[in-house]
């Protein structure tokens, strides 16, 4: 019994076999498997040395066709050797008597040969080391080649152990069976982090090295809330989690019957609830936990998950299936937010020496502007399939909102020119993530359909926290009276003018502020899906009139500590359960 | 002749054709043994030219196994 203690991203707990999916750089961490799992390594032992020899035959005949029977040769040694049975029956006898994985007891059988060509005196055969390294590499590169084969066919429910989800790997998942991650590396907003959170099962990463702690097969235990991994728990810590998790999917199951009520208050108050989500195979999931639309459609994937920028094509291919799933339900669409972050920083020729202050967002696009036309263009052809809506991210001027537009007329009247159909009356909005815009929302109200609130960067520009930042994170809070009185003004400006205003940050899906924002008039709440039934939950618990007096006295605070407290108090009253 | 791969591979193509167990035995200082019918162990034997060898094959084969092992020795493996 192991205690591991990481970063909860995704909450949750859930008790699971692990399946440890190997670094791509292939070290391969010594680990043990349990006695009836031996037959199954031995196989798939024996299916990587015939995919190596059917590999290598390949490209035995390619090589020898292009530059001749001579270097051709050099592969009829690698097979030669794979097609050792001595050789085959002492890594079989590591399996056996070690208890190792296919993968480590090739390595070590390998290596051990390997030291014995390095101890030659014949210079020539000593050379053939390398030729030893090679038959390892691809006899491994085909073993882990078959576990990312066999994520995608999973018979029994996993919890997948793994150093960092590559988007790849979790592409190929099957996801039926997935009920957890762990990893070694990763942060909240690590790509594990955001897959965790939309297909709404607990994970825990940043845990250091527990792909070396964990072999497959162990039994774990993931507690995404508290963010803990429990290796080999012991019958006490069995029983606990079990009572835990029975008690969570008591009251998911609960929360599922809520899915298909409407979202409104008591005294008949509609709202709208809307999901977050970076790639359209999110859709049907959040749909089924009860969302009325995509309230944030984050485009920033489709240039990440690619090693190159999209095309126009790639771009409509995706909005274009979005919005089939969605039949009919409105799909916000967030141009390019990317600028900021780690991939943008690494690949710049200059690094900013503040990024966040720096070149991103809008402000990227306007500065590229063919890229941006051809986001825009695919977004507008997309328009006569669905309700699609624009919304530009990062506005802090009014110029930048009319640049952007500017370049929106442009595209419209290129696609006229062309003859290529679209909706003219689409819906253009902005996200309200700086203090300048939310300041001067009455402004820009007059010039955009709706407003959208993104709460994280909102509080990080208010406040001057980066909440990545472990000396600061603490100051980081979304009670802050003056994010608060931020958030009030905006609502009020939109509501004076005719304008819907949502918020899509990760407050909209706090249980602990749905009251504070639906008493401040909030019409819509943009979040992960997962979170959608527990906001509901609190929706359809209370009286405007309630929700109203609670978000007046939250405004007469002066400190984010009696604001949580008094919100706590205030939600547990509705549902004691949530906290 | 020196048992590097290619004739090593050759000689281990012919082993595997007899039923027979192959062993291949060098002297000198530091004995060695090896299975005539495996690749790797026929190159880590480090049998360099001038090398003497001992070919010993144990089944219904045997005979003719070590006869045409030794020929493909004396033909120097076909080359020259």
């Amino acid at each position: 019994m192991e205690i591991k203690k990481g970063i909860g991203v995704s909450p949750g707990v859930v008790i699971s076999t692990a399946i440890v999916i190997d670094a791509e750089d292939l070290v391969i961490p010594k680990r043990n498997i349990t006695p009836d799992a031996i037959p199954h390594e031995i196989e798939r032992l024996s299916r990587a040395i015939d995919a190596t020899i059917v590999d290598l035959q390949k490209l035995r005949d390619d090589v020898t066709n292009q530059h001749g029977k001579e270097i051709g040769g050099i592969f009829d040694f690698h097979i030669g050797i794979l097609r050792d049975k001595l050789l085959r029956n002492q890594i079989v006898a590591e399996i056996e008597k070690n208890h190792a994985t296919a993968e480590y007891a090739s390595s070590v059988v390998m290596r051990r040969y390997a030291n014995k060509f390095l101890a030659m005196t014949d210079r020539v055969l000593s050379e053939r080391v390398k030729d030893i390294h090679d038959i390892e590499k691809g006899l491994l590169r085909s073993l882990i080649g078959q576990k990312h084969q066999d994520l995608a066919h999973l018979t029994q429910d996993v919890i997948v152990i793994a150093h960092d989800l590559l988007p790849s790997q979790t592409a190929a998942l099957d996801r039926s069976h997935v009920k957890g991650f762990a990893t070694d590396a990763g942060g909240r907003t690590s790509h594990t982090a955001i897959v965790a959170r939309a297909m709404g099962i607990p994970a825990v990463v940043g845990l250091g090295n527990i792909t070396s702690e964990v072999s497959g097969g162990d039994q774990v235990i993931i507690d995404g809330t508290r963010g803990m991994v429990i290796v080999n728990p012991d019958e006490d810590q069995l029983t606990e989690h079990r009572e835990y998790e029975k008690k969570q999917l008591q009251l998911e199951s609960d929360l599922a019957t809520l899915r298909d009520l409407p979202a409104q208050t008591l005294d008949g108050h509609a709202v709208s609830l809307q999901a977050n989500i970076e790639f359209p195979g999110e859709i049907d999931d959040a749909v089924i936990r009860g969302a009325q639309g995509i309230g944030l459609y984050r485009t920033e994937f489709l240039y990440l998950a690619a090693d190159h920028e999209p095309d126009e094509e790639e771009h409509y291919a995706a909005y274009a299936e979005a919005l089939e799933r969605l039949q009919g339900k409105p799909l916000v669409i967030r141009t390019l937010d990317l600028g900021a972050d780690k991939y943008t920083q690494e690949k710049a020729q200059n690094p900013e020496r503040n990024p966040f202050l720096g070149d991103r967002s809008i402000r990227m696009c306007l500065h590229d502007i063919p890229m941006f036309k051809r986001q825009l263009r695919a977004i507008m052809r997309s328009s006569v399939l669905g309700d699609v809506r624009i919304m530009f991210p990062m506005i802090s001027t009014l110029m930048e909102l009319r640049q952007a537009k500017m370049v929106l007329n442009d595209v419209i009247e290129e696609l006229e020119e062309d003859g290529i159909p679209f909706r003219r009356d689409i819906p253009i909005g902005i996200m309200i993530e700086v203090p300048s815009a939310a300041l001067m929302a009455n402004n820009f109200a007059k010039e955009v359909n709706f407003f959208s609130i993104g709460t994280n960067d909102l509080i990080q520009y208010t406040l001057a926290v980066d909440r990545t930042n472990e000396r600061v994170a603490g100051l980081f809070c979304p009670a802050h009276p003056a994010v608060l009185a931020l958030i009030r003004d905006v609502i009020r400006a939109g509501a004076r003018n005719s304008v819907s205003v949502s918020v899509c940050g990760e407050m909209a899906g706090e249980p602990l502020y749905t009251l504070l924002l639906l008493g401040l008039g909030l019409t819509t709440f943009s979040m992960n899906g997962p979170d959608i039934p527990e906001v509901k939950k609190i929706i359809r618990s209370v009286t405007t009139e309630h929700a109203r007096n609670v978000a007046r006295k939250v405004m007469s605070f002066d400190s984010e500590r009696q604001v949580m407290h008094f919100l706590r108090e205030e939600t547990r009253k509705i549902i004691p359960e949530a906290f | 002749m020196g048992l590097h791969a290619r004739p090593a591979m050759q000689f281990v193509d012919l082993a595997n054709q007899f039923t027979s167990e192959v062993r291949v035995l060098k002297g000198g200082d530091e004995p060695v043994e090896a299975d005539g019918k495996s690749v790797m162990q026929m190159i880590v034997l480090e049998a360099t030219q001038g090398t003497p060898l001992t070919i010993e094959a144990n089944g219904d084969d045997a005979d003719e196994a070590v006869k045409q092992l030794a020929e493909l020795f004396e033909s120097k493996f076909g080359e020259e």
